[in-house]
């Protein structure tokens, strides 16, 4: 068997040269190897060269890198060996690469079919009309609509999602022996993700391709590969089945990243809902942000939230759900006065809030903190992290020089940071580093509710489980309430009481946090929650199984009334639910569900939920 | 060899950072314009030689110019003028467009809108031809020159300060000093400001170059600074047919406008390069 | 074309009719600020009260403001753009020929200019960071960043003074061979265009790069595209739109030039008569002098935006 190995990487040495003449490690002695037909999963986190090697794989090295040593063996060639008219006539042909962001790789300015076939053309592999044929194969396999016709769009007329798949087809239409995927899905909304997942599992069983999975999400290497290979700052920690990787880590990073990618659903029990209005510090009822011309009503007629009605109990965490789009962000500006509601109203510790934050009290501005998105945009960088936390302490509670000083000291033993800290910029410090910084930030106002805004999305898991573990912890010892904005299921069962979930701007349910999976729940919810991938083998079939024929998304609103999430249903019910002001059930623990099917309708089917809370929850 | 290497490190100038070059040598400049005239052996005016366009010699170390007059002298008068108004010039450009770019990002879109149109219109007139219609106009006393640049430069630094500031308004930072009710005054002067200095910096930098480029030919064409005053654009004017017998009093002011513009755009592009 | 960038085409010609507004009443506005009285200035000694109550009706000074605005733009409609103040024949007479000659000039340039720019400018970003691409960018940084009469001097210096192949100033009432043709226009045209290049070459070197860091072009490589074929079938569509606007911008320059350039070569074109006009204060012709460079700017500024706007997918609304 002359190849045994389909790619094989022998002491791989990459630098980087710095603009000084010097050179900086990137990749550092790894060595793989991928038998025919088998899938690799590259994992790593960001900066850990696992991108720069699967590029090396195709012989490219971006501008400013070199190989330094080590040998790279593909389908046969040498790669390090050959000259750039070879280079060219290999890649695209023998080893084929799907890039992570398919918005950004592919042309603007050409049409989506002029790309996908552009491979098969350039390597004399087909005529144009073959191409064609076979482009339209593809898009059939992978699952796009209107594969015909799609071919003719434009890249800017597509979902994100749907350049995915159409960048996989440009990958495979030259039925190429080698397919690299780079972090294909990490751009995608979870319900995206699994289905690009899907169409891309079933096109690559079906054809026999070898391929090298990068990603740095542990329940998807369990779906997709066989083998897997750890990386950390360019060097391999661990390599083997992805079964014993999982099951049995040797490496202690390993371990870490996979406890770290099972967050368990907190320990302690869930907060109920708070019926009498005491016991909420938070209350939203019929609040509507939008934009555009006024309604007769005096509303805005294009809704950014619509009707939004949401209780935070004293003391706990509400997490809020959705996909990119659904208005998450929108909430929490709304919330913290930065974005002003045009009809509803919001009430804070028993006072009715002003829209605008200009018009709000300075203790009520105190008591709300926000902790924002991206650690590398919140900590102005012309400041030292000391007058960052001390600007807080000043300006809440006029405290100065060494009384700030101590203060902000205390604040940095909170969130677990050196003291050192105090002296340095925010460029100097690590992600993680920043948002705990951020963090001490809202805690010098001492607030009664913090919003964080997809605080852990940039960060490595990790990290993300360290901050997430911090938030559990200030909430005991100080008894703030948190609004938990986020898109990973997985962290709000770990932090949340409540959880309320978000579509098209309008809240489909709010409920318990640890009854997710089980009873009865919106299908929008049901599809959420199925669509979050799972460390176990086969999860992706026996999710895909649960799936009922899901419509294709809604391109807009629907301006009379109805189910925002009609089109996308499962359970729709034409000529009832996309007419009319839909109904909101309560259930008898105090979860609110807004369908027009009946609350046992709603109940998962078939009885049994994709997986078992820890604790099961009295209804 | 180590050793080596930082021994030979320690023998160069000391590092300064991008904004402390441009600072130092527009400082040298200055300086150059404010105190070089005090040195100059002869009134700018003072014909001390029969000989035109005398060559180098012990008397006058730069020769005479067209009229005998001595050219070192008139050479530092021509500095002080041409660094001086454009100093004044981009002071009021960058200092009106700052404050309108920055202005207009937390007034209400109304003021945004006639600030915008208005820079576009100004914008729509090539700067040489603008200064020709505002000097037709208003005449070339060192005042209306002033002016006149100031106001031809002002939609540049507005567009790039608004565009800044814009970018940094963005920011999550600003978003929390917003939530937090900190006052629009606080958070243009300490949390944007400081932000912008290096980009802002390098702005101010180009405007000043485009003033003197653009001062420098409207007196060589005879329409900025008029006789008995001299800058480095009206003495190549008047010596032009110096030019023929090769005579510095034509080629040293042409090298002084190179060394002025093309030094500083050096150090700008080498900053911006990083 | 269909609606959508017929729309956006309206937006921007709209923007520039806009722009045109605001020209044509500074223009008006400044030249109606002028100190001191025309009619006075123009009978200057013979003035006696009848005289200049005379000319100023003549010159319907003694209307309101408005009512003169409204009668100068009615004349400029119909090409009557007034009576020069220092020779009294039509502005529109006089500007003519000269009109003509600064096309010639600007046009030989442009032709010199633009293939050369896009080509040394691709050259540039294509070899970025190279010998060339070094030595090419302190070039260009060095003449943007000098006067354009610098130039001009120090080439006359260079090539008339000094070799004597080239005439020093133009006349273009002796051109009787083509030779001669190509002698009198090399000094204006080799300077003007140095001039103009030299902004280009920068701004369409910084496009290109932009253009060469997208990462749809590293994905052209990594499907194994030959090179010829990234430069013109994935590089080409994306620049067109930013090189049109560089192009068009650095044609402003082109137009500050020519005002240095046709005086030092006494080249009788359109703004050495703008010039002299400004200096003995000749409102009429200065007036119509502005206004068509001022058009012919607006002009080239929104045809590079509509053809930026056409050569994008997402503006052709395809």
């Amino acid at each position: 068997m002359s190849r045994a190995h389909m790619i094989s990487v022998r002491n791989l040495d990459i630098v980087g040269h710095r603009p000084d003449g010097g050179t900086v490690p990137i990749v550092r002695d790894v060595s793989l190897e991928v038998r025919e037909g088998q899938m690799l999963a590259l994992i790593g986190e960001s900066g850990s060269g696992k991108t720069t090697i699967a590029l090396s794989l195709l012989g490219h090295v971006r501008p400013g890198c070199a190989i330094s040593g080590g040998q790279i063996t593909v389908a046969g060639h040498d790669v390090t060996s050959m000259t750039r008219h070879e280079l060219r006539g290999f890649r695209g042909r023998t080893i084929s690469y799907v890039a992570q962001n398919a918005g950004t790789a592919f042309n603007p300015a050409l049409s989506i079919a002029q790309q996908v076939i552009e491979p098969a053309r350039v390597h004399w592999a087909m005529t144009r009309q073959q191409a064609e044929r076979k482009m339209i194969e593809l898009f059939r396999a992978l699952a796009l609509p209107e594969p015909e016709t799609i071919g003719a769009r434009y890249p800017y007329q597509l979902s994100g999602g749907q350049l995915q798949r159409l960048m996989a087809a440009m990958a495979l239409i030259t039925d190429p022996e080698i397919v690299v995927f780079d972090e294909p899905t990490t751009a995608l909304d979870v319900t995206t993700q699994i289905e690009v997942l899907a169409a891309f599992r079933a096109v690559l069983a079906d054809r026999g391709i070898t391929g090298v999975y990068v990603t740095h999400d542990l329940a998807i290497v369990a779906q997709i590969a066989d083998h897997a290979v750890v990386l950390r700052h360019g060097q391999v920690r661990e390599s083997g089945t992805v079964a014993r990787i999982l099951g049995n880590p040797q490496d202690e990073y390993t371990r870490e990243l996979v406890a770290a990618c099972r967050i368990p659903p907190r320990a302690t029990p869930c907060a109920p809902m708070a019926s009498a209005r005491e016991d909420r510090v938070l209350d939203l009822s019929d609040v509507i942000v939008g934009y555009g011309n006024r309604t007769a009503e005096g509303l805005p007629e294009r809704r950014i939230l619509d009707h939004v009605s949401l209780s935070v109990p004293r003391g706990s965490t509400l997490g809020i759900i959705g996909e990119s789009g659904c208005g998450k962000s929108t909430l929490a500006r709304t919330i913290s006065g930065l974005q002003p509601w045009a009809a509803g109203q919001v009430v804070f510790r028993g006072e009715a809030l002003a829209p605008a934050v200009a018009d709000r009290t300075r203790e009520q501005r105190r008591r709300l903190q926000i902790v924002a998105q991206n650690a590398d945009l919140v900590l102005n960088p012309a400041w030292r992290i000391g007058a960052t936390i001390e600007r807080v302490l000043t300006f809440f509670h006029g405290m100065k020089g060494a009384e700030a000083r101590a203060e902000a000291m205390r604040l940095l033993d909170m969130v677990r940071l050196p003291h050192a800290l105090l002296e340095r910029y925010p460029a100097e410090l690590s992600g993680g580093q920043k948002q705990r910084v951020n963090f001490a930030r809202a805690l010098a106002a001492r607030p009664d509710l913090v919003l964080c805004d997809e605080i852990t999305a940039a960060l490595d898991p990790v990290v993300a489980a360290a901050i997430l573990e911090l938030m559990a912890e200030l909430q005991e010892t100080l008894g703030i309430s948190y609004i938990f904005i986020t898109h990973d299921l997985h962290a709000v069962r770990a932090v949340c009481d409540q959880v309320a979930v978000l579509y098209a701007g309008h809240v489909v349910e709010q409920c318990d946090s640890q009854s997710l999976t089980a009873g009865a729940h919106h299908p929008y919810t049901r599809l959420l929650v199925s669509s979050v991938p799972e460390m176990r083998a086969g999860w992706l079939a026996d999710a895909m199984a649960l799936r009922h024929a899901e419509g294709a998304p809604a391109a807009q609103r629907r301006a009379d009334g109805g189910c925002q999430f009609f089109s996308r249903c499962d359970m729709r019910m034409p000529g009832q639910c996309d007419r009319g002001p839909v109904p909101v059930h309560t259930l008898p623990d105090g979860a609110r569900i807004a369908c027009y099917r009946s609350c046992a309708d709603l109940a998962f089917p078939g009885g049994v939920a994709p997986a078992a809370p820890l604790h099961s929850y009295e209804s | 060899m180590s050793g080596m290497t930082t021994g030979f490190r320690a023998l160069r100038l000391p590092s300064l950072t991008p904004a402390q070059r441009v600072m130092g040598l527009f400082g040298f400049w200055l300086v150059l314009a404010v105190c070089g005239p005090f040195f100059a052996p002869y009134a700018p005016g003072q014909i001390i030689d029969t000989e035109v366009f005398a060559p180098l010699s012990h008397r006058h170390w730069l020769g005479t110019d067209y009229l005998g007059r001595d050219l070192g002298s008139r050479l530092l008068y021509a500095v002080r003028y041409t660094v001086l108004i454009c100093t004044l010039s981009t002071a009021f450009s960058c200092g009106c467009g700052i404050l309108l770019g920055i202005a207009t990002t937390a007034t209400p879109a109304w003021m945004e809108q006639v600030a915008g149109r208005l820079m576009d219109g100004i914008l729509s007139i090539p700067s040489l031809l603008c200064a020709l219609l505002v000097i037709a106009a208003f005449g070339d006393s060192l005042l209306a020159l002033v002016l006149t640049l100031g106001v031809i430069y002002t939609p540049g630094a507005y567009r790039t300060s608004r565009a800044l500031a814009l970018r940094i308004a963005r920011m999550d930072y600003i978003t929390v000093a917003v939530a937090r009710g900190e006052g629009a005054l606080f958070i243009i002067w300490r949390e944007i400001l400081p932000n912008m200095r290096g980009p802002l910096l390098a702005d101010v930098g180009l405007r000043f170059i485009y003033a003197v480029l653009l001062l420098s030919n409207l007196s060589f064409l005879g329409l900025g600074v008029q006789p008995p005053l001299v800058d480095l654009g009206s003495l190549v004017r008047e010596n032009v047919l110096g030019l023929v017998y090769g005579s510095g009093a034509v080629i040293l002011p042409t090298i002084v406008i190179g060394v002025l513009t093309v030094g500083i755009n050096l150090v700008l592009d080498g900053t911006s390069r990083r | 074309m269909n609606a959508r960038l017929a729309r956006l085409v309206l937006r921007r010609i709209g923007a520039a009719l806009c722009s045109l507004l605001f020209v044509v009443v500074a223009i008006f506005a400044l030249t109606a600020a002028l100190p001191g009285d025309v009619a006075d200035m123009l009978l200057g000694q013979n003035a006696t009260p009848d005289a200049t109550q005379a000319l100023r009706h003549a010159l319907h000074l003694d209307q309101p403001l408005w009512l003169r605005f409204m009668h100068w733009c009615g004349g400029m409609l119909h090409g009557n753009a007034g009576n020069s103040l220092l020779t009294g024949r039509p502005v529109s007479e006089m500007l003519a020929p000269r009109l003509y000659n600064s096309l010639l000039l600007a046009g030989a340039t442009t032709l010199v200019a633009v293939p050369l720019a896009l080509v040394l400018g691709l050259a540039c970003a294509t070899w970025r960071d190279s010998v060339f691409d070094r030595v090419m960018t302190v070039l260009t940084l060095g003449i943007v960043s000098v006067p354009a009469f610098l130039i001009a001097t120090v080439s006359v210096f260079v090539f008339a003074v000094q070799f004597r192949v080239v005439p020093a100033l133009s006349d273009i009432r002796s051109i009787h061979s083509v030779g001669q043709f190509f002698l009198t226009f090399a000094m204006p045209v080799a300077t003007l265009a140095s001039i103009t290049m030299a902004q280009m070459i920068r701004m369409i070197r910084a496009c290109m790069i932009d253009v060469f860091s997208a990462p749809y072009m590293e994905m052209a490589v990594i499907k194994g595209v030959p090179p010829v074929r990234i430069m013109l079938h994935h590089a080409l569509p994306n620049a067109i739109g930013p090189v049109a606007n560089a192009i068009a911008l650095s044609l402003s320059s082109l137009l500050g030039g020519v005002v240095v350039i046709e005086t030092i070569f006494n080249y009788p074109g359109l703004a050495q008569l703008m010039v002299d006009s400004v200096m003995s204060r000749d409102v009429p012709i200065i007036q119509a002098c502005t206004l068509l460079f001022c058009m012919t700017y607006l002009f080239l500024t929104t045809l590079a935006d509509i053809v930026a706007l056409a050569s994008v997918p997402k503006g052709r609304g395809a």
